[in-house]
């Protein structure tokens, strides 16, 4: 069997991506749309520890670390968000939060 | 330029034979893949919380195979560690019951999945126009001094601030930020 090149990784990176896209776009349950913004920074990390691997130095997983970083923050405050909303309107569907709409 | 961040390709190891085989990257982007599917299919978010763990797991055992076995640690711990436990207790939190019961998918959801459609084309026209571009051989990354250098860069070396000690600080901040920001929010009363 052929040896796994960088391609093999991007390929993968690409599908989670795709799936992580698909899921914040048609889903409504915010908790599941807000899993899939998980999918898609690792699909994003993916790749550029596979570039990381590929150019032999260490930025790419530099990278990683600062957007896992990014994720813990990102999942704390969009939960924080979620968890304030559930209280005033006791619903998690994304199509009936629309407070700002007019 | 840091030194510490250049001189992995210097350090090939030699002698051993690679251990990663091409089964396990198969193995591991298939439970990727297929978990991924999982997680925005499932109707009750428990289920989808448990495929995504399996999916950061999986992530985590192909960043071994990359030579990268600190941000796989990193992944574990943070990501199967922290994060989805946050999650877990916020789906507890909200009700699940009647949500699994609703609607699963929106009122636009033919535009969004002809968006992603358009998205994946794009990708792989990128990949098949471009798979000419990227290496055949790859360099190894020394795997046991990855830790030595991924520190080196983070806090400095010998008396110098490293190339990402400022990024190191301005991501404690964010931190600090996202604490506040996340207890102001979810408290009733200041």
């Amino acid at each position: 069997m052929a040896d796994i090149t960088t391609l093999h990784y991007l390929v993968v990176a690409a599908a989670l991506f795709v799936l992580g896209v698909i899921g914040v776009l048609t889903r409504r349950n915010v908790v599941i749309v807000l899993m899939s913004i998980e999918l898609i920074l690792n699909a994003v990390n993916l790749n550029l520890v596979a570039f990381s691997h590929m150019w032999g130095n260490l930025h790419g997983q530099m990278f990683t670390i600062f957007i896992i970083v990014d994720a813990a923050a990102e999942a704390a405050a969009g939960l924080g968000i979620l968890i304030a909303f559930f209280r005033n309107r006791e619903t998690i569907n994304v199509d009936e939060i629309d407070l700002l709409k007019w | 330029m840091n030194p510490a961040l250049n001189s992995a390709a210097a350090t090939m190891n030699t002698g051993m034979a690679p251990v990663a085989t091409p089964w396990f990257f198969y193995a591991l982007a298939g439970a990727a893949v297929i978990s991924a599917l999982f997680v925005i299919t499932r109707r009750n978010a428990v289920h989808s919380a448990l495929a995504l763990i399996v999916t950061l797991l999986s992530v985590a055992g192909l960043y071994l195979m990359l030579y990268a076995p600190f941000v796989a640690g990193v992944q574990i711990i943070v990501y199967a560690g922290g994060i989805m436990v946050l999650f877990l207790f916020v789906i507890m939190l909200v009700n699940v019951e009647r949500s699994s019961k609703e609607r699963q998918f929106n009122r636009i959801w033919p535009v969004g999945l002809a968006a992603a459609c358009a998205l994946m084309a794009l990708f792989v026209s990128a990949l098949v126009k471009g798979r000419a571009l990227f290496p055949e051989r790859l360099v190894k990354l020394s795997e046991g001094t990855n830790t030595q250098d991924i520190a080196k860069a983070l806090y400095g070396d010998a008396g110098r601030m490293g190339q990402y000690t400022f990024a190191f600080e301005i991501a404690s901040l964010l931190l600090l930020v996202a604490i506040l920001g996340a207890v102001i929010m979810t408290k009733k009363k200041i």
